[in-house]
């Protein structure tokens, strides 16, 4: 079937198999290799990306539900190639990443959380990041990236 | 890892979803926020041949203030029962059971109605709407029918809804005043639940203590007949047997539900 999504701005129309997943028409038909596959059973987070402004496991969704939608991946966050979003710029000054496969979708996911609650609490973070699994720095320097993040967002 | 082949479909409107599933028959499935279906899809347990997307009908997805009960649209996402204002205040049991459903990306997808039409044991909704006495509409070929929440729940992931038939609403009477209280024990914050305990006024039910969610009938009458909290809870697994698998033997399960129904009655009594 052909579908039809706006990617970070763009659109993007590709003929696809029925069965194709999100993260698969990211990959594959837009090109974009950020978005990772992860755990592939919607546990791990890494695909997380915005579907109409809202976080979602893009391997738990198919392209056809996505068709005619916008969609947000962590490279449409920055505004140009020499800029990092607050959120991307955050992660890098808090150290909140050593392999960074899991980062595209933590950052993600950060996302959807500030623009929900513009100035969680520790403990909200923590659960909001429920669903995105790192398994090598650990949560206290992402939880903290995550603070700064939304810190730096507020008008002071 | 993706679903074995299958025909996609997109309904507009409902009439068009039953059309399209009594086309397709036995081998037609409807697809709300899929955040149930297409896993099993991925692991072959489950391979319908034809998908019918029902996400886009918005006239599904809405919580409504009818006087004397709450109607929930079936396609309402968890995200939306967990964050609205007038189930806050009418059916705090709900939004708040709600926002313990998976993970934020999973309560985004994931819908009332898709959790409920697939009937898992281990999910948290099903016993929340069988504590609040809910009653299901669903609609069919030949118009619509109600169908009590008590008798809603078969087996093991199989609804009293009849091929052909989609779920469109749940209609959730006003609790009378008391207190509530949802409880669950999961290994980690993302998983289902081992076991799980949902308390509305004098109404207890289990979350994955048998093939479906149960009514804690044991404890139910023990409140009746004047029994505190603790000797209540002794009851919780009476008469029930719960299944053993990697994650607990039906004697933890048992455990775990005595505790868990004695620490959601002591909650739903302070809020009282």
């Amino acid at each position: 079937m052909k579908v039809t999504v706006t990617v970070n701005g763009s659109q993007v129309a590709a003929e696809v198999a029925d069965r194709t997943l999100l993260v698969h028409f990211l990959r594959e038909q837009a090109g974009l290799t950020a978005t990772n596959v992860g755990c592939d059973t919607s546990s791990c987070g890494a695909c997380t990306v915005l579907l109409d402004g809202q976080s979602v496991k893009s391997c738990t969704v198919l392209a056809a539900q996505a068709d005619g939608c916008a969609v947000q991946t962590v490279e449409g966050l920055a505004s140009g190639p020499d800029e990092m979003h607050p959120v991307q710029r955050a992660f890098r000054a808090e150290h909140a990443l050593q392999c960074g496969f899991c980062t595209p979708g933590m950052v993600m996911a950060t996302v959807s959380l500030l623009a929900e609650n513009a100035s969680p609490t520790e403990e909200e973070v923590r659960s909001a990041l429920e669903g995105n699994l790192c398994r090598c720095t650990g949560y206290h320097n992402i939880v903290r990236a995550v603070l700064a993040a939304a810190s730096e967002r507020r008008p002071s | 890892m993706i679903p074995a082949p299958f025909t996609y479909q997109r309904a507009w409107s409902i009439d068009e979803a039953l059309e399209l599933v009594a086309r397709g028959g036995e081998d037609a499935k409807f697809l709300a926020g899929g955040h149930s279906l297409l896993p099993l899809m991925k692991l072959r347990l489950a391979v319908p041949e034809i998908l019918i997307d029902i996400g886009r009908l918005r006239e599904l997805s809405y919580i409504r203030d009818d006087g004397n009960h709450i109607a929930v649209g079936a396609l309402t996402s968890h995200h939306d029962l967990a964050t609205s204002g007038l189930l806050a205040s009418a059916l705090p049991l709900l939004a708040h059971a709600a926002g313990q459903v998976g993970d934020p990306q999973v309560r985004h997808r994931g819908t009332i109605g898709g959790s409920l039409a697939h009937a898992d044991p281990a999910s948290d909704l099903p016993a929340v709407i069988l504590a609040l006495d809910a009653t299901l509409v669903a609609r069919g070929p030949s118009g619509s029918r109600e169908i009590g929440a008590g008798v809603f729940f078969r087996g093991l992931f199989e609804s009293a809804l009849e091929p052909g038939e989609l779920l469109t609403e749940i209609c959730i009477p006003r609790p009378q005043p008391g207190g509530w209280s949802f409880q669950k024990f999961t290994k980690r914050a993302i998983d289902w639940a081992i076991v799980g305990v949902a308390v509305q006024g004098s109404s207890v039910a289990l979350v994955n203590m048998g093939q479906t969610p149960l009514r804690a009938s044991a404890v139910e009458r023990a409140l009746a007949s004047g029994a505190g909290s603790a000797d209540a809870a002794a009851h919780a697994a009476e008469g029930l047997t719960p299944s053993s698998d990697l994650n607990a033997s039906s004697g933890y399960r048992e455990h775990l539900a005595r505790i868990l129904v004695s620490r959601a009655l002591e909650e739903s009594v302070s809020r009282a």
